[in-house]
């Protein structure tokens, strides 16, 4: 291994944060400084995600690569762990892309009150603990990573938010913090019984000694962490608030990155290391994750904004990732890890596009539209897109992360009630009805007709440079995505075997205790064909 | 053989006695305006006594004197050297507030000393006699520092309800040492410690004995129901000594429960089990509850100090009788205070120096800080955000050893006790993000940029810095700390 290879990931997690630091040591008037430095810091820290791409071996995507091994805090016998598997891989890339792009779109879009310096070095803390958690192998290493996500995103919130920021910010850190209390107190039990080890990959190794009924209830404090990150129903309330109050960047970050550090943190920790305790959980998890769905599209018929539309759609969409995360099988979990992918692009161009109609328009309220592809057709069309995308339309990114996942439901891991999976599975599919009825609806009320008499006069301008620049990359990806899904399938398929090995059986043992008969039917050949 | 007098031993307290004779002597010879030399005086006594506890640190033999009673081992050194090091940042912090606030400030120094000597003292005592006089030689100058702004009636009623109570706690706590020399026939805590392993140590009078001296420190680290002098004493002392209260003179009261507990009563978890469980719980809970309905930032810091306290009585409600959990129950405990002494005094430092630009403590006065001095803001907000421990700012690592000690000890009652210290982490979150609400999201109250820019004194930026350095430095690699607080576990 030469220098650099041991190098690139604690680089790709660092350079941020040096950044960050360097901000903070240019005055506050130099504002081209202060930019200029935050693009190349993001811009470095891409191309070492380029590098890392480059030197990741495809063929053994299932193996930890890249893999840095230090001692940390021996005292606790936590370890400075970072690897990336096909798991991690795209995700550290939308990570490191979206915030390259975030700086990008604010070059002349800061929300007041302004200050750049500010809102670029958070950013950059915020991409730190991002970068670090979809790397980190230890669970202590991943705790902090996720909690240092949550300052910066409060302070984002709190200070360049709308009018009702204040009661957001607290309200998403209060809702965080209860869950990664509690999710701490779980990582220290599996520390005890799992033999004195933060270290995941040994974890998931020896986990599987642990009582099935301690498994619960650990699975159970994860639980809360993972799902209020996510969020699941009934934790979701604190999404459309922060969402609605966030300033486009800082909306577009905990959409695209930030709530898949939750369903990350289920496919990562809680489903391997615990497989028993995965499988007591899983159908209240499916079950928890269509109501989400159901719950988040009736939630987008009744919205007037076009932000918190938008966001209680990520808690619907949420709902399909861990629907696949719920059936426990290979092919339910790739279809997971896709639509954190697909979602990622897409609600973050959503909402890049809500800051932007925004912007021109003063008011994100869906009445007061109208006529966007008169006014702006660049901008009605990115919209129509993105919405196409947003519902599951065959070709685009999105169908690849719903479709499977519904489909994944209809035959989940031996031993989960397929019954129950196959009635999840028609309410997810009504979901994506419903889906397309909001999505369209708002796309009509927005774009169709004649502008509004109050903007008739006003002169909208249509997308500008650093809008194409920041916007491209995302359409390019929805569309490669959605034509090539194997590009995505084909990397996080080996990882993801991995995980449904360590699955394999739990849930029938659990089962067979309970006394009933595993129906396992064959294998759903889609997954097979997707990644080829 | 030992010799009699183990000087290398005492050189830390033979330092700083002294010392604070020749600060009484040379603040009679000193004009009114250059007093600011005495606190010099002060401050070169503390880094000098700091000297041989490193080298006694270095060489490393633990060390008795005294049959016993005064040993100087890990423990009393690493304690020594917490003391010395906030007793530093306190006369960091107080050289302009004295000179401005135009206070005494040689009888100032004098006493800041005299109880800095009691706290070293205590860290060594093993013996009930010792800590006796070692805590009323840190509180007698503690109860006259309380009142120190003699002219406001506040500080007054400060200084007399500390007084008050801490001498009732005394007596309680005498009695019920006298109860257990009753029993046992020895003041020195390891042969009380071997007597109460024996039947004897089942006798209902012992139980009493140890129920009273564990509520006399109570009152000490102020913990609930035994809290109520600390919110007015916080407010009403000057805010330097506020701050060494609050972390100097808690910290000593939880070395000597540590002496206490982990040797002397060790075999009786029955009783200090159950007892120190209601106290950890209450105190996190009424601590926290009452904070959040603060409006006056030293009087807020004083509630969360209570809660604060109520996590390091954690772990002794969890050491349960195993020495591996007991071993990691304490060193969680020393931990704990090592990083809240940092933060806590940093907060203080913190308000002092935001004091000087807004002119208040109300938190209101705190509006739109971040616009008009964004250091002081984001500094703040650094110390408020480690109290709530949130990493990667140092109270994460703190909290981590609390949990930590609970799930080792994995019985029932430690769970739960766990899930009451998560969901208190969650309260208290409110109410330090509401202080970083203020500075950053609030506008600015009228009128505050028309106030000249005010300066930080390099004294106070020298206090600010070094528990900022040592806030995030813990924070991001724990492993140092950590080290020490494990070789400092008095249970082997």
């Amino acid at each position: 291994m030469n220098g650099f290879e041991s190098w690139a990931l604690t680089l790709a997690v660092f350079l941020p944060l040096l950044g960050a630091a360097l901000i903070l040591l240019i005055p506050k008037e130099s504002e081209t400084a202060v930019k200029t430095v935050a693009f190349l810091t993001a811009g470095i820290t891409s191309l070492v995600g380029l590098w890392i791409l480059t030197a990741f071996d495809f063929k053994s995507s299932g193996r930890l690569q890249l893999d840095v091994n230090v001692p940390w805090i021996d005292v606790i016998n936590s370890r400075y762990h970072i690897a990336l598997d096909g798991i991690s891989l795209p995700l550290l890339l939308l990570s490191m892309v979206i915030t390259l792009l975030c700086v990008i779109y604010s070059w002349d879009h800061f929300p007041e009150p302004h200050n750049p310096k500010a809102f670029l070095a958070l950013l950059l803390v915020l991409a730190t603990g991002m970068n670090g958690t979809f790397v980190a192998q230890d669970l202590i290493l991943f705790f902090v990573f996720f909690e240092l996500v949550l300052l910066p995103m409060y302070f984002m919130i709190g200070v360049w938010g709308g009018p009702n920021r204040q009661y957001a910010a607290i309200k998403f850190f209060l809702f965080t913090l209860f869950g990664s209390a509690l999710m701490i107190l779980g990582f220290l039990a599996l520390y005890f019984l799992g033999d004195n080890t933060f270290d995941i990959p040994e974890l998931i190794a020896n986990g599987s000694t642990i009582a099935r009924g301690t498994q619960i209830l650990i699975f159970g404090g994860l639980f809360m962490g993972f799902a209020i990150k996510v969020p699941m129903f009934p934790f979701h309330t604190w999404l459309p608030d922060a969402h609605t109050e966030a300033p486009t960047v800082g909306s577009v970050v905990l959409a695209a990155v930030m709530l898949k550090l939750g369903t990350y943190g289920f496919v990562r920790i809680a489903l391997p290391i615990l497989p028993e305790g995965a499988a007591a959980w899983a159908p209240w998890i499916g079950g928890l994750a269509v109501i989400g769905i159901i719950y988040g599209a009736l939630g987008c018929l009744a919205q007037r904004d076009l932000k918190r539309l938008i966001a209680f759609s990520s808690v619907a969409h949420m709902g399909f990732v861990m629907l696949g995360i719920a059936t426990l099988t290979d092919y339910g979990i790739n279809a997971a890890v896709f639509g954190m992918v697909s979602h990622g692009l897409i609600t973050g161009m959503l909402f890049f596009l809500a800051g932007s109609i925004q912007e021109r328009f003063g008011t994100r309220e869906i009445a007061r539209l109208g006529g966007l592809l008169v006014q702006a057709p660049r901008l009605g069309w990115i919209l129509g897109f993105c919405a196409m995308a947003s519902l599951g339309l065959p070709g685009l990114a999105g169908f690849w992360g719903e479709f499977p996942a519904i489909l994944s439901a209809y035959n989940p891991a031996g031993g989960l009630p397929v019954g129950l999976f196959r009635g999840f599975m028609v309410v997810a599919s009504i979901g994506t009805v419903l889906a397309a009825g909001y999505l369209l609806w708002m796309y009509q009320r927005t774009a169709f007709g004649t502008p509004k008499e109050e903007f008739e006069a006003k002169h909208i301008h249509d997308v500008h440079g650093p809008e194409w620049v920041a916007w491209a990359p995302l359409l390019v990806g929805i569309v490669a995505f959605g034509v090539f899904p194997g590009l995505l399938f084909n990397i996080t398929d080996g990882a993801v075997q991995g995980i449904a090995k360590s699955l394999d059986g739990s849930a029938e043992t659990a089962d067979a205790r309970s006394g009933a008969t595993p129906v396992r039917e064959e294998k759903l050949p889609l997954a097979e064909e997707a990644a080829h | 053989m030992t010799p009699l007098l183990d000087y290398h031993a005492l050189a830390p307290e033979l330092i700083l006695t002294v010392g604070l004779c020749l600060v009484l002597v040379v603040d009679l010879f000193v004009a009114e305006d250059r007093k600011v030399l005495v606190t010099n005086l002060a401050g070169l006594t503390v880094l000098a006594s700091l000297v041989p506890v490193l080298t006694l640190a270095v060489d490393g033999a633990d060390r008795a004197m005294f049959g016993g009673a005064y040993a100087v081992d890990n423990f009393a050194l690493l304690l020594k050297g917490l003391f010395l090091v906030t007793g530093y940042v306190t006369l960091l912090m107080s050289v302009n507030y004295l000179d401005e606030g135009d206070y005494y400030e040689g009888e100032f120094s004098f006493l800041l000393l005299s109880s800095l000597l009691g706290m070293t003292v205590m860290a060594s005592a093993r013996d009930i006699l010792s800590i006796f006089v070692a805590l009323e030689l840190l509180s007698i100058p503690a109860y006259l520092l309380a009142g120190w702004r003699k002219r406001d009636l506040r500080s007054n009623e400060a200084s007399l309800k500390y007084y008050l109570l801490g001498v009732l706690a005394s007596g309680v706590m005498l009695y019920g040492m006298s109860l257990i020399f009753g029993v046992v026939g020895s003041t020195n805590l390891y042969e009380i410690g071997e007597v109460l392993n024996s039947s004897f140590g089942r006798l209902p009078l012992v139980t009493v004995g140890i129920f009273l001296v564990i509520v006399g420190f109570a009152f000490k680290v102020s913990a609930v129901p035994f809290h109520s002098w600390a919110p007015d004493t916080y407010q009403g002392a000057p805010t330097p000594v506020t701050a060494f209260l609050s972390v100097a003179s808690k910290a000593a009261g939880f070395v000597a429960l540590m002496q206490l507990v982990f040797i002397g009563f060790l075999g009786r978890d029955d009783v200090w089990g159950p007892l120190f469980w209601a106290l950890a719980a209450l105190t996190m809970t009424v601590g926290n509850l009452i904070a959040l309905r603060q409006t006056n930032i030293v009087r807020m810091l004083a509630y969360s100090s209570i809660a604060q306290a109520g996590y390091i009585l954690v772990p002794f409600a969890v050491a349960g009788d195993s020495r591996e959990a007991l071993a990691t129950a304490q060193s969680a405990s020393i931990t704990y205070l090592a990083i809240y002494a940092a933060m806590n005094l940093g907060a203080f430092a913190m308000v002092i120096a935001i004091a000087r630009r807004t002119g208040s403590g109300e938190l209101s006065s705190y509006g739109g800080l971040f616009k008009y001095s964004p250091a002081l803001a984001v500094i703040m907000s650094a110390f408020m955000f480690s109290l709530a421990g949130i990493p990667p700012l140092g109270g994460w690592f703190a909290k981590f050893m609390i949990f930590r000690a609970v799930i080792e000890a994995g019985t029932a009652s430690a769970v739960v006790l766990g899930v009451i210290a998560a969901v208190n982490s969650v309260i208290a979150l409110f109410y330090y993000a509401n202080v970083a609400r203020e500075m950053w999201f609030s506008p600015s109250p009228e009128g505050v940029d028309d106030r000249s820019r005010v300066r930080v004194p390099a004294a106070l930026s020298a206090a600010v810095v070094i528990t900022l350095v040592l806030t995030l430095g813990v924070g991001v690699y724990p492993n140092a700390i950590a080290r020490l607080g494990d070789m400092a576990v008095l249970v082997r």
